[in-house]
């Protein structure tokens, strides 16, 4: 990229701010992906301590099983209800479903496929995604 | 760069208010960064902010560099950042943007000519790529009928979308152009779908084929900031969806 | 492969995915999610066949989903011939090596190699 294309960046693309909650919708999903591939990874790697037989699990799972292990895992449910809400939301969207129907548009231009159906979709994921990650943390920490 | 100028106006109407006009100011030839200068500009209810620039170039400096021709919507010229927000300068009026600093912007994603003006070729370059025209082997001449015919219904399927005029405001608001210099952009997208949506047109196949690779239609993730920002209610974002639809098979 | 192919893959596996790794919650939270992660039952899960096969299922689907949504933002972010390449093999050899050290666990534990 270069510098005379006078593009916004990184900091731009990643700015939630301005267009309203799809936008928001759009860097919570790619902010999810990521932790959600980073927990994943690190997910393979804990799991396969198995190998090093029951000292090495124990080991392991003393490290995991602590209160910022816990935290860390409450994020990570919360990351993956909203993934796959808002997922689900963004496929239905990606087949031209719930997106409106093609019409004469008037002043003041409200695009249809900004409707109610997405927002609650949205708003919906973001619900869920708090109340799984309080069900998570009610789970670990009342164990 | 900044310069705080108050114009003078004669006709000042005792209902005018006063706002700072902070003009983005850069030339790529000469100068190393962009800056602002600030002017101090009466306006009234209706005054729009491509006025107020203008007021700026006919009273304190002629050389600020700003495109524009209609003055109502229709060319597509006069597109800026305005307050943050792609906007079209001739449609915005100061009184709607309830702040009492106006900053003007040239638009991202486009590279700067001078000043507010941006080059419009990329735009251009994309839009002719989605071959925006019919395509059908049989021309009017040579059919019976010599015109295509369409029900009022198969109109509406497309004509929201030939509304579009150029102005450049989606690509500029869409988080996928602002890192990506290779994507299609959504006012292309949004004409693929016009022309495939007609059915008067034959061409669906070629222009898929030609959005389906690795900076085509994918690479838009629906965040809707394109149709938020476009003036004339084309809606690049359910074009673009409704156009994806063919491509995952939910519409034929 | 066109990238409609690679896209429907990236839906197709985001949808079984969601299927499977309920599953493998739901499995933690009925056991007791302290209980399920002691060694024996954990040992136990990987042993039994078709809980095995699940994980090994889960673990093909997310990570191509993973780095394929990975290739996706990384290609968004930089353009280049030799960048772009750079970024589509590397997040396949990427998903390979997961899948391979993934699978290396499940196998050699439901082999009882431990």
């Amino acid at each position: 990229m270069s510098k005379d294309e006078h593009r916004e960046g990184i900091k731009g693309m990643a700015n939630p701010t301005r267009y309203g909650i799809e936008r928001v919708a759009y860097w919570l999903m790619r902010l999810s992906g990521l932790g959600l591939l980073a927990y994943f990874v690190g997910h393979i790697y804990e799991t396969s301590n198995i190998l090093r037989g029951q000292v090495g699990w124990n080991e392991f799972l003393e490290l995991t099983q602590t209160t910022e292990g816990h935290l860390v895992l409450a994020i990570v449910i919360a990351m993956c209800v909203f993934h796959t809400v808002n997922g689900i939301r963004v496929m239905l969207g990606h087949g031209g479903i719930g997106v409106g129907k093609p019409a004469r548009p008037d002043y003041p231009y409200e695009p249809a496929s900004q409707n109610y159906r997405h927002k609650i979709g949205i708003y919906s994921a973001i619900l869920l995604a708090a109340i799984a990650m309080m069900y998570g943390l009610a789970v670990m920490f009342g164990e | 760069m900044a310069q705080v100028s108050s114009i003078s106006n004669e006709q000042t109407s005792p209902t005018s208010k006063l706002i700072t006009l902070r003009i983005s100011r850069f030339n790529p030839e000469h100068d190393e960064s962009s800056g602002f200068m600030e002017f101090s500009v009466s306006y009234e209810k209706w005054t729009t902010v491509l006025e107020a620039i203008l007021d700026v170039k006919k009273h304190h400096d002629h050389s600020v560099g700003v495109r524009y021709s209609c003055r109502q919507a229709t060319c597509g010229s006069c597109g800026m950042i305005i307050n943050g927000k792609p906007r079209l300068a001739c449609f915005t009026k100061i009184s709607e943007l309830n702040s009492d600093v106006v900053t003007v912007e040239p638009m991202n994603n486009f590279p700067i000519i001078r000043d507010l003006a941006v080059k419009f070729e990329k735009l251009f370059d994309t839009h002719q790529k989605i071959k925006p025209y019919l395509i059908r082997d049989d021309t009017e001449i040579e059919s019976n009928e010599k015109e295509f015919l369409q029900s009022p219904e198969e109109v509406e399927q497309y004509i929201q979308f030939a509304n579009c005029i150029k102005c450049g405001l989606c690509n500029s608001a869409c988080p996928t152009m602002a890192t990506d210099s290779s994507f299609v952009g959504p006012q292309a997208l949004a004409q693929a779908y016009r022309y495939v949506a007609d059915s008067r047109d034959k061409g669906k196949d070629s222009r898929l084929k030609i959005i389906d690779d690795s900076h085509g239609i994918w690479r838009c993730h629906f965040a809707g900031s394109c149709s938020q920002v476009c003036p004339k209610g084309v809606d690049p974002a359910m074009g673009i969806q409704l156009l994806r639809g063919y491509m995952l098979g939910f519409r034929s | 492969m066109r990238e409609s192919t690679i896209m429907k893959i990236h839906y197709g596996t985001a949808l079984a995915a969601v299927a499977l790794v309920a599953v493998h919650i739901l499995m933690r939270l009925t056991q007791g999610f302290a209980e399920s992660l002691e060694y024996e039952n954990v040992l136990a899960n990987y042993k039994f066949i078709p809980y095995a096969a699940m994980l090994e299922l889960i673990l093909i689907l997310l990570s191509v989903h993973g780095f394929n949504g990975l290739r996706v933002i990384l290609l968004e972010l930089k353009q280049g011939r030799i960048y772009e390449k750079a970024v589509s093999y590397g997040c396949l050899a990427a998903m390979i090596g997961l899948i391979a050290y993934g699978s290396r666990t499940i196998i050699m534990t439901n082999m009882g190699m431990v």
